[in-house]
């Protein structure tokens, strides 16, 4: 388990430049795997264009409670890249002037944003139907002060969607930290006495799973069924979808996929894996990603690696859905993540 | 490095066979394909019989290959170790009873 982000530890690749050398470069220099570009040319799909605009991803800070081996984002209690208030209202006259009808918010822990509940609730007054909060459920248990956050999300009807890379105690806590899987039983727990996850409850909670380790996830429906079985006979949990998520090689994942020697193997994996019929319907088609400081991004893997859009827009300040619509997504080697057998979003499997 | 007899990276060329020999390969990947559907078992317990066959025939490709699958269905260390114990018992087993024969052959020709 990782104890520091790359960034405290003065890692490499903390740095974006440095890891768009290695996806660029390495294994694909000598031509002997393809390039996405030339993968998704061969099916009409470049440039990749966006469709209607449909989900607003904000990443409200980078701060985190747990420093989880896998982290894209590279998040942790040192990270202090927060999202103020002003830049949460920019977001608010965006949202008020849009056709997305989710709200996908990420961190980090998005609740240890202190403006958090604040943006909540003048989310909904601006009407969108879907709020999500992408939770790490130990936030719940991890402090008092975050003890009312169950009935919070109660009272707003926010749609949680939370971590849990297994069943198992052994394979969670090897992940995500000592002690998380006990913690994240608990809140899950509490979600449930409140109707959270319930068979016909309109409050929805969802599980996303990610692969503890250099392997891609197994068929969704598959694995919905294994954590639904194991989680309802061992801890009495309901939830509603399971999304299976690939990891995709940035930051912390790509870090560890250097160190213990399965970075080449791994990009083997994942253009072996390559499926032209999920490109038509990857997240960044749909999405905009707005980092903690307002600037826009196709996806939050572009947001990580510092790639913003095309586009005379490029701030959530000079906002323009028009001008923004009409731009190329911005693809490079991570992008055969998101295409890898039955796709992968922030929703996950898209084909 | 040495050279050996097994690269685990020839695992990935394993679809090549067909070159040589379009054919067949081409119906053994076919009945391949179909022997892992989900069917009146599970992929994931063809997979655990897959894993323990792998260690009966000793086939390093194989242990990789049903190792990653494993993972990738979510199933734990736990399950795929006794799954081995399985094949070890049975494979085990197969010598052990033969003994039966070894004792019938020496009480016959004992006085």
């Amino acid at each position: 388990m990782a104890t520091k982000s790359l960034k405290a530890k003065g890692n490499d690749l903390a740095v974006s430049n440095k890891q768009l050398e290695i996806l660029n470069g390495g294994i694909f220099a000598d031509g002997e795997l393809p390039y996405f570009k030339d993968k998704i040319a061969d099916i009409g799909h470049f440039p990749l264009r966006p469709k209607k605009l449909e989900i607003l991803q904000i990443n409200v800070g980078y701060m985190c409670n747990q420093v989880c081996e896998h982290c894209h984002v590279d998040a942790g209690p040192d990270r202090k890249e927060i999202m103020t208030r002003e830049t949460m209202q920019q977001c608010l006259e965006v949202i008020k002037n849009t056709g997305a009808h989710t709200l996908d918010l990420t961190g980090g822990a998005p609740e240890m944003n202190p403006d958090f509940e604040w943006f909540v609730e003048e989310a909904a007054k601006a009407g969108i139907k879907d709020f999500i909060v992408r939770s790490n459920l130990t936030i719940i248990r991890a402090n008092k002060k975050y003890y009312h956050l169950p009935d919070f999300f109660k009272k707003h009807n926010v749609h949680v969607i939370s971590s849990m890379p297994h069943y198992t105690r052994g394979k969670t806590d090897k992940q995500r930290g000592d002690g998380v899987f006990d913690k994240s039983i608990k809140a899950l727990q509490e979600l449930n006495e409140r109707g959270y996850g319930m068979p016909d409850s309109d409050l929805k909670l969802d599980l996303v799973y990610n692969p503890s380790g250099a392997y891609l996830p197994g068929d969704q429906a598959a694995m919905e069924k294994d954590f639904k079985k194991a989680l309802k006979e061992d801890f009495n949990i309901d939830f509603h979808n399971l999304f299976a998520i690939t990891n995709l090689p940035i930051a912390r994942f790509l870090d560890y996929l250097i160190a213990s020697e399965n970075y080449e193997d791994y990009m083997y994996a994942l253009v072996e894996a390559y499926n032209p019929s999920a490109v038509a319907n990857v997240m960044c088609t749909n999405t905009i990603s707005i980092s903690w400081d307002g600037w826009l991004y196709d996806c939050d893997f572009n947001q990580m690696l510092d790639l913003k859009v095309a586009s005379k827009v490029k701030h959530i300040k000079d906002y323009n859905e028009d001008i923004l619509n009409d731009r190329n997504i911005i693809i490079s080697q991570h992008c055969y993540g998101c295409t890898a057998g039955a796709g992968s979003s922030c929703q996950g499997t898209v084909a | 490095m040495a050279n050996t007899y097994y690269d685990p990276a020839d695992l990935r060329k394993f679809g090549k066979i067909t070159e040589w020999s379009e054919e067949l390969g081409t119906k053994f990947f076919d009945y391949y394909g179909k022997v892992f559907e989900e069917g009146a078992l599970s992929a994931r317990e063809k997979s655990l019989i897959a894993l323990a066959v792998s260690h009966v025939v000793k086939c390093p490709y194989c242990i990789d290959a049903y190792t990653k699958d494993g993972l990738q269905k979510g199933i734990t260390k736990e399950e795929m170790m006794e799954a081995v114990h399985v094949g070890a018992a049975i494979e085990g087993g197969a010598t052990l009873v033969h003994g039966v024969q070894m004792m019938n052959k020496y009480n016959k020709l004992s006085m």
